[in-house]
């Protein structure tokens, strides 16, 4: 079998989950890869847990938010979320991981077609950059 | 060790037509702290519902997690089972196996299975470190305050106190009615706009439910949604209500003034009655014109009045009130004068706005509804009208299209020409945005059976030579230079928020757009509510609007405050943040970042505090603290580091 990425997703609850959601009742298909975890906005996610999920096997990570500007639910939680994905893409260069491992998207609740292309999008990328290992790589 | 039971549902074929749930019941039981699961057809079924009040009791859980649809839709359907065993509806939570995995991957049914397995994985993880929850309750005054009476407040001021609960509504000059009451007639029925308004006015004034505050101002606002502590300023008008409006007062008074109700057209006494029709109908000492009244210099007017309405010692007054909802409905004001530098505004006396214009038109205006131009009182044979002056000019004014004057320009050429047969009107234009029920046709009958002249093209200049203006502007549909004689040029001025809006903002703690006008919660699904619960917004201090829009955003606003007020006490989400004292170095990185102002520095302690009544949960400042000092309910770091190892266990 060929290689299958893993990839955790951080969805805010407003919009991309809401997306993700609407992806189903349209039964649009995308590749399984994506194990969602559902946080209230993508201002919450902290640096740490986009890390904690390259040492602990992913291959990628996605942060799903509401569109900039005005759509957020908390107002500007997607800023912040942003913000910290143009630092996080700097520190991961520097620790040899491919920056484009990780992904940041705006997808608003209406748009289900988007988050299935996005996912497809993104498991492919990921599947052409090959497996990480990164938490193998740092015991050996 | 947690007890978590595990119930996975069919959804009839939905799920399991594609995910093995026998599967997934048989990992999942693995899993550490799994103490039961099972599946059946409709867990969201009475039966269904049943399986698990029983297996709680039965096998003592202490968490639930049901993988079915998603949580948006069924959460509280759980929960509320949860809750009827004993169990805290915070321990329960959803695995959204349907719309994120069973629908989605219908083609891969033995990937699918597996990614429901993880999905179960990661929320058993958070389910075993939920706390026990249990949401806010907070009273609520049942009390609603509107600021600013225009029609949008008195519209919505009108809507609350009919619906049963107590209002206090808030005006800043002498008299409810906005500029609505300066209008002549109003597109696109021409019905004349005091008639309309003075009926709501009177209702205003007579409604047991409604405490009218004219002259005063809200200067301090202080709590949270249902507990808000308002401070008001009124001032002083030095005339009671004992005042029969009998005008002898004006009559003895010696000092003329600028007449703002006429948009000085006109002038008035320092004692005044803004105008005819005002509420409450009452006569007000304007102190900034008044020879004096301490130490008393005139005291004329307190000679004549023979219902011994006036007096002199009265004092400005702040008055606190509690309320649970407030309205802000503080509305707009015509781009300034002085900043129109090249249409001459400001200089020419004949270069006019639009409302100096409804003014002229107006029949208890100050020309008695007879339009002559001010410099000379002539009848203007020639009048040029000049739509979108300062606004959709991003580079010198205003960026956004002021949305009414296409249609009041429209209006005030029709007028025009009803007033004087003979007249030429023409309106320069940049397009036609006429986009409202009859508004096309309102603008056709202008062009067409009118005989208005419109000219598509940009105004440069406006200049006097002799008696006269010169405009110049091009013709676009043409491409030729027009230079135009009038008498009388009328701007349609940007409507812009009043100067004052700021203010109130920042009182209210509500952002503003990058206008300065009120900022909505949501621009598409909360339009009148703002990012402050319990506080509302509505009419033209929200963006340009006219008065169909105003009147049902109004009604919009007022049911948000009724649903407020209705409640006996109002619940609050419990996932909220917390601070953990001994952990926060008081950075106060977290204050600035979190948009609901729920964040405050305590002096004392050097720590910072957290409203848990205005923290919507976010979590963004959780996220952005160097210490750790502060958790999110129910989704702390921890939680979520267990998720994020829990999605990436298992196969490879
Ligand atoms: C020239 C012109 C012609 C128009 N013609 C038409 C027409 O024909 N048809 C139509 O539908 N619309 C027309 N409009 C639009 C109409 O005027 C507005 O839609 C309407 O007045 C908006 O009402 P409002 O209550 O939101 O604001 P406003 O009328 O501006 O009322 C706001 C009120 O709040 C008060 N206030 C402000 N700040 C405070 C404060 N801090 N505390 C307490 N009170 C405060 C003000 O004193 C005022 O009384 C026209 C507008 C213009 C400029
Ligand atoms: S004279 Fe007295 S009663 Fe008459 S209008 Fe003036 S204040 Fe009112
Ligand atoms: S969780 Fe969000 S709303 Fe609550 S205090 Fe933190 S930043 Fe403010």
């Amino acid at each position: 079998m060929g290689f299958e990425p893993k990839i955790v997703a951080f969805l805010c609850n407003w919009c991309a989950y809401s997306g993700a959601d609407l992806a189903g009742v349209s039964r649009l298909q995308y590749p399984p890869n994506m194990i969602p975890i559902r946080v209230m906005c993508s201002g919450r996610v902290d640096p740490q847990f986009v890390l904690e999920a390259f040492k602990n096997g992913a291959d990628g990570v996605f942060i799903g938010g509401c569109h900039t500007p005005g759509d957020c639910h908390y107002v500007v939680g997607n800023f912040k979320a942003f913000k910290r994905v143009v630092m996080l893409k700097k520190m991961l260069a520097q620790l040899g991981i491919e920056p484009e491992r990780l992904r940041i998207e705006w997808v608003s609740a209406s748009e289900g077609r988007k988050f299935a292309e996005v996912s497809k999008e993104f498991v492919e990328q990921v599947r052409s950059l090959g497996p990480l290992n990164y938490g193998k790589r740092e015991k050996a | 060790m947690a007890r978590i039971g595990v119930f996975v549902c069919h959804c009839g074929i939905n799920i399991a037509g594609v995910v093995d749930v026998e599967k997934v019941v048989e990992e999942i039981s693995k899993y550490p702290d799994v103490v039961h699961a099972e599946h059946y057809k409709y867990m969201c079924s009475d039966p269904g519902q049943n399986l698990i009040v029983n297996a709680i009791k039965e096998k003592r859980l202490d968490g639930v997690v049901v993988a079915a649809c998603s949580p948006n839709m069924h959460e509280t359907t759980f929960r509320n089972a949860c809750e009827r065993a004993g169990l805290n509806r915070y321990r329960c939570e959803m695995a959204n196996i349907r719309e994120q995995s069973s629908w989605v991957h219908a083609d891969e049914p033995e990937k699918a299975t597996e990614k429901a397995i993880q999905i179960l994985q990661v929320t058993v993880e958070k389910v075993k470190l939920n706390s026990e929850l249990k949401e806010a309750a907070v009273p609520v005054t049942k009390r609603c305050l509107v600021i600013g009476g225009g029609i949008a407040g008195i519209q919505a001021a009108l809507d609350v106190a009919d619906a049963g609960y107590e209002v206090i509504l808030v005006e800043k000059t002498p008299s409810i009615g906005g500029h609505m009451a300066q209008l002549s007639e109003t597109f696109p029925t021409l019905d004349c706009s005091q008639c309309i308004l003075t009926p709501k006015m009177v209702a205003v004034s007579r409604h047991p439910n409604i405490k009218l505050m004219t002259y005063a101002e809200v200067v301090d606002v202080k709590g949270f949604v249902g507990n808000f502590k308002v401070k008001i300023h009124q001032k002083a008008r030095y005339v009671t209500s004992d005042c029969n409006i009998c005008g002898k007062c004006e009559e003895v008074c010696p000092v003329i003034a600028p007449n703002e109700f006429d948009r000085n057209l006109s002038p008035r006494k320092a004692i005044y009655l803004p105008f005819p029709q005002a509420v409450p109908a009452r006569y007000t000492i304007d102190t900034n014109h008044c020879l004096g009244l301490n130490p008393l210099v005139c005291g004329k007017c307190k000679e004549v009045c023979e219902a011994k309405a006036i007096d002199y010692d009265m004092r400005d007054e702040e008055i606190e009130v509690d309320v649970g909802a407030i309205i802000v409905a503080t509305g707009y004001e015509l781009f300034p004068k002085e900043k129109i530098g090249e249409y001459g505004y400001g200089v020419y006396p004949d270069v006019i706005d639009g409302l100096e214009f409804e003014r002229l038109l107006s029949a208890s205006g100050p020309t008695g509804g007879e339009v002559v131009r001010p410099s000379d009182g002539k009848v203007p044979k020639v009048v040029a009208f000049i739509q979108c002056t300062a606004s959709r000019d991003p580079d010198s004014y205003m960026p956004y299209c002021s949305k009414i004057c296409c249609m009041y320009t429209a209006k005030h050429a029709m007028l025009y020409k009803h007033h004087v047969h003979d007249g030429k009107a023409y309106v320069f234009y940049i397009d036609i945005r006429a986009g409202g029920k009859d508004y096309e046709e309102f603008v056709k009958r202008a062009m067409e059976e009118e005989r208005i002249t419109y000219i598509r093209g940009k105004v440069s200049k406006v200049f006097r030579r002799g008696d006269k203006m010169v405009v110049w502007g091009s013709d676009t549909l043409s491409g030729e230079f027009v230079e135009l004689e009038a008498d009388l040029v009328v701007l349609a001025s940007a409507i812009v928020p009043i100067p004052d809006t700021k203010k109130v903002a920042n009182l209210l703690k509500i952002p503003v757009d990058e206008n300065s006008f009120l900022k909505e919660a949501h621009p598409k699904l909360r339009p009148v509510e703002t990012l402050v619960q319990g506080v509302y917004i509505c009419g033209a201090a929200h963006g340009p609007k006219d008065i169909p829009e105003t009147v049902a955003q109004a009604s919009g606003a007022s049911s948000k405050a009724i649903a407020i007020l209705s409640g006996k006490e109002l619940y609050h989400e419990p996932t909220t943040a917390e601070v953990n004292m001994d952990a926060c170095s008081g950075c106060r990185v977290c204050v600035n970042l979190c948009p609901f102002s729920a964040i405050t520095f305590n002096e004392t302690t050097h720590t910072v505090e957290i409203n848990e009544i205005l923290c919507e949960g976010c979590g963004t400042c959780v996220a952005a603290c160097p210490t750790g000092a502060l958790k999110l309910r129910n989704m702390t770091d921890k939680q979520i580091f267990n998720m994020i190892r829990a999605a990436l266990s298992g196969g490879d």
